[in-house]
């Protein structure tokens, strides 16, 4: 098969080449270690079934048995959350009915970005206008590539781009500490800048660029244990160069209050186009963050951390966190999907708990139910939206192994309860 | 399902003539049959005596799914915190004001006696998701143009001095890959020249990467369109918007497409002069004068109302320079795919803020001095000129004078004072409201089933109690019928359905696809197959929503 999305992190790059050799997944072209690492870890699982507390159970008992668990619950808290787009729709329906609070696995990374973006904004760009554009790319805190294995590859030392740009000539800097920076080597040999600098002191740098930026004279001889002239130097580059991008992972700012961070290098960024263009790219999308979180927001205007309990939708990023919500005991049951992944999985848990995960799950205390479940893009069709928010690609049905959807389970939950399971 | 009968109730149908008269009208399995001939047993009378009958309106310009809408939800809790939906038995919880969820919009719109949407601004590369958040906003029917003009591949096919036949094939290859109804250009090359980092472009100014200026794309596709039959005119978002003067821009643009057949869409924001101590004013005499004089042109306006509303568009270039004015201060802007663009600016119209209070002035203005309800067409540009749910409020504007003229005396007096609109005497009449919001809609975008309410309609029917306070009126019709079923009753949802999705399907020479998939390979970042939305996905996408395929030759004769 030609053309195939892979759904494993936020590129979801569609130029795979796939052939199924009893049910595991062999990509024969464009497929990177990550993506391979997945498919092997999907391979068929002999006497894969359902469990309820360990033991093997069909799917209608498993079924009714999460039905009954949601039925008790007074505030269940939806968790995981990583599915296709029809896999969201029903979770969201599901929780709305059940007036649970959806959450994401990846939400604390993901709150990084969001709660920069409510407070003051930012400009992007998407990957078309990087491999077309950029001539200079910074890195801030993040390699790309541990991530997002293709970025360099397919975006940078792309073969061609449009607009009369040598893509081989385009200037890579890091800023970071102990980044590996072997992608942004240029095909000619050519080694990228390297500004050294504590990840969490990266805000900081951007914040000294903006006070340059705007003619005020630094005392300090340093920002950031970088000297003021090299942060001089990295803005006159970004003020000479036609379109620079500058790309951050959320989930590589794992500090408290990175949210600062992402705030003030959209800043620098908004600063910048008075009078460049300078765009940013937030990477990140990986296990359906970006498809599951756009559901939810549209369908009912909040991202996640929503809590449906009143019966309306109420946004909290800090009282619906699963984390507090879990360790004050005020949710007292727990839905978590993972689509994409049997090795995400809740840790030490003490509410009663569902899992739909794709086979070969392990897991430190059994949950109460488990529902092996077919992986989108593997098992099922589906839909996926990339790290830009803007593509959403389709996903391909690769093999038929007997595995429900997301979809099909939470629609089966829903309907356990609509015929008083209790 | 049984015959219903819509019994004596004062009928205004203007795409039948039907101007007040009362006649009852017949419905069986969701569409308006013939009045039966003998014997046949009524299932259902709904007692329409004293009532309004009209069909379901149709608003055809409003931002309800797509990229843009999203980041509007997600960068605004606080709006959404002011206006929560709880669920009930039979609808979901949602909440927002100007950027509401799919889930409000859908049932406030069937509430108010809409039954179809249009999305105005579907990017090619993100028409998935626009159908995805269509397909998530209930009741209503709704369907997308899909915007071209600032795409890297049209831009380079007229560099290269292509011909017109091939552009049609890529403009008619891009509304079925994206199953789209018509096509919207914004800001024709401007989006992809302030990647360029050029901060304007006028229409006769090239563009300072290819050789061509936004009249010629204009042109182009404005030519694509009429060539290919697709019933809806090119759907214009003009230059310069929002900037003083740019009424010289839109009346050069109406010369530029040389009498094919265009829409102006919320041309209130096209429409400012330079005069007066604030070189800020109206043009709308002019741009009304235009439309009056040019027959191929159709507008909608883009009225504004006061309050906190949000501005989401395309124009990536237009929403950057108005960036400065967000209230509250945050903003997005999105250079998009070498497809388009897109920025979201929060805003608030202040009525006693001169600018502002002139933009309404002049919106109302042009309501009232284009002689033609079938060429102009109620919209807010929702949310950018104020959010859907102000509908109501502005066709009392539009009705009642006395009212209108008492609303002016509470706006900035200087704004006031420049306008003419105190001296304008027109009310719209219930027909011309009706023809406005229903039956030109339809004709415009080629529905020949919708609006109007001859037997083979469908059923989209909305029965209003007669009242002296057009407002309460419109805003909480009696019954809302959505093809033949009954979705609200005095302004509350009593059964929710699912809309179709509306679509045309002009033909064009395959062989365009030799172009587009090495400029895929080479230059993109998905590839050609991919981009393609094939109808089981669009079913998928828009949660069970089925293509509905309009005819393009299709003309309606008036």
């Amino acid at each position: 098969m030609d053309n195939v999305t892979c759904p494993f992190c936020g590129l979801a790059c569609d130029d795979l080449q796939i052939e199924v050799i009893e049910g595991s997944v062999c990509a024969t072209d464009n497929a990177c270690g990550l993506s391979l690492d997945h498919y092997r870890r999907l391979a068929p699982v002999a006497g894969a079934s359902p469990h309820i507390k360990g033991k093997a159970a069909t799917i209608d008992e498993a079924v009714k048995s999460a039905a009954g668990i949601l039925a008790k619950a007074s505030l269940p808290l939806f968790d995981g959350f990583a599915a296709d787009l029809s896999g969201a729709r029903r979770i969201v329906q599901l929780a709305d009915r059940c007036g649970a609070v959806i959450e994401h696995m990846n939400s604390t990374a993901k709150m990084r970005n969001l709660l920069s973006v409510q407070d003051a904004g930012w400009i992007t760009t998407t990957l078309a206008e990087v491999k077309n554009r950029a001539d200079l790319v910074v890195l801030l805190g993040t390699d790309a590539v541990s991530r997002f294995p293709r970025f360099f590859e397919r975006l940078i030392w792309s073969q061609e781009s449009m607009f009369g740009l040598d893509s081989g000539a385009r200037q890579i800097v890091y800023v970071g500490a102990g980044l590996d920076d072997r992608a942004g080597h240029a095909p000619d040999g050519r080694p990228p800048e390297v500004i050294p600098c504590k990840v969490d002191e990266i805000g900081e740098g951007m914040g000294a660029m903006r006070s340059i930026l705007a003619g005020q004279s630094l005392h300090a001889e340093s920002v950031a244990g970088v000297p003021v002239g090299q942060w001089t130097s990295l803005l006159e580059r970004l003020r000479s160069a036609k379109y620079a991008v500058i790309v951050w992972a959320a989930a590589d700012f794992a500090f408290e209050h990175a949210e600062l961070t992402v705030q003030t290098i959209s800043a620098l960024i908004k600063d910048l186009n008075l009078s460049n263009r300078v765009v940013g790219l937030p990477l990140g999308g990986s296990d359906g963050d970006f498809t599951s979180n756009g559901v939810l927001l549209w369908q009912t205007g909040f991202p996640f951390r929503c809590s449906f309990a009143t019966g309306a939708p109420v946004y909290d990023p800090y009282m619906n966190s699963s984390q507090r919500l879990l360790t004050s005991g005020e949710a007292d049951a727990l839905l978590w999907v993972s689509a994409y992944n049997p090795a995400r999985l809740p840790t030490k848990v003490s509410v009663p708990t569902i899992v739909l995960a794709p086979p070969g799950a392990v897991f430190e205390s059994e949950p109460d139910v488990y529902i092996p479940v077919g992986t989108p893009g593997v098992d099922h069709a589906g839909h996926y939206t990339r790290t830009d928010k803007v593509v959403a690609l389709p996903l391909r049905k690769l093999r038929e192994i007997g595995l429900p959807s997301v979809a099909d389970v939470v629609a089966s939950i829903e309907a356990a309860l609509d015929d008083g399971v209790a | 399902m049984g015959l219903i009968k819509f019994a004596g109730g004062k009928v205004f149908d203007p795409e039948n003539g039907v101007d007040g008269l009362v006649q009852d009208i017949f419905v069986r399995d969701g569409r308006i049959v013939p009045a039966p001939v003998s014997g046949e047993s009524i299932s259902q009378e709904i007692d329409c005596r004293g009532r309004l009958v009209m069909a379901g309106a149709i608003d055809m310009h409003t931002h309800i799914g797509g990229g843009k809408v999203n980041i509007a939800r997600s960068m605004l809790p606080e709006d959404h915190r002011g206006d929560l939906l709880a669920r009930t038995e039979l609808t979901r919880a949602s909440c927002g004001y100007c950027a509401p969820g799919t889930l409000a919009a859908g049932y406030r719109y069937a509430e108010m006696g809409y039954t179809a949407c249009f999305e105005p601004a579907v990017l090619p590369i993100n028409a998935r998701q626009a159908h995805m958040e269509m397909g998530d906003t209930p009741i209503v029917d709704k369907g997308g143009y899909v915007m071209l003009g600032s795409d890297d591949f049209l831009l380079r096919m007229m560099t290269a001095k292509q011909d017109q036949r091939a552009i049609d094939d890529y403009v008619a290859w891009t509304i079925n890959a994206a199953q789209a109804i018509g096509i919207k250009v914004v800001n024709p090359g401007g989006i992809s020249a302030f990647k360029f980092n050029q901060r304007s472009l006028d229409l006769d100014e090239q563009h300072p990467f290819y050789s061509v200026t936004p009249r010629q794309i204009l042109k182009v596709l404005a030519q694509a369109v009429h060539d290919l039959g697709v019933p809806h005119p090119l759907h214009v978002h003009g230059c310069n918007l929002g900037v003083p003067g740019n009424v010289d821009t839109t009346l050069a643009t109406i010369q530029a497409v040389e009498g094919l057949p265009m829409h102006l869409t919320h041309i209130q924001f096209h429409s400012y002069g330079t005069e007066g101590d604030r070189k800020f004013s109206s043009g709308a005499a002019q741009i009304a004068e235009a439309i009056n004089a040019n027959r191929n042109i159709t507008a909608d306006v883009g009225q504004i109302m006061f309050g906190q509303t949000v501005t989401a568009s395309g124009d990536n270039m237009s929403q950057h320079r108005n960036s400065g004015l967000a209230s509250p201060k945050k903003f997005v802007v999105m250079d998009i795919e070498c497809d388009a663009g897109c920025g979201v600016v929060p805003f608030k119209y202040r009525d006693k803020n001169f600018v502002n209070a002139l933009q309404w002035a002049i919106g109302l203005e042009i309501f009232l001095l284009v002689n033609d309800p079938w060429r102009i067409f109620l919209t807010t540009d929702h949310p950018n000129g104020a959010p859907f749910t102000s509908y109501p409020h502005l066709i009392k504007l539009l009705m009642d004078k006395t009212y209108r003229n008492a609303m002016l005396g509470t706006i900035n007096a200087d704004a006031a004072a420049m306008s003419t609109l105190g001296s304008i005497d027109r009310e719209y009449t219930m027909y011309e409201i009706a023809t406005m919001t229903r039956a030109a809609p339809a004709r415009l975008l080629g529905l020949k089933d919708r609006g109007h309410l001859a037997p083979g309609a469908a059923a989209d029917i909305v029965v209003y109690r007669e009242q002296e306070d057009v407002e309460e009126m419109f805003a909480r019709p009696e019954f809302v019928f959505k093809d033949g079923t009954l979705v609200a009753r005095d302004g509350r949802i009593v059964e929710v359905t699912w809309g179709n999705t509306h679509v045309v399907r002009p033909e064009y020479d395959p062989a365009i696809e030799k172009q587009l998939k090495p400029y895929f390979d080479r230059y993109h970042s998905i590839r050609m197959e991919n981009f393609k939305i094939h109808d089981d996905e669009l079913c998928e996408c828009g949660h069970g929503s089925k293509a509905m395929p309009h005819d393009c030759r299709y003309k309606r004769v008036r």
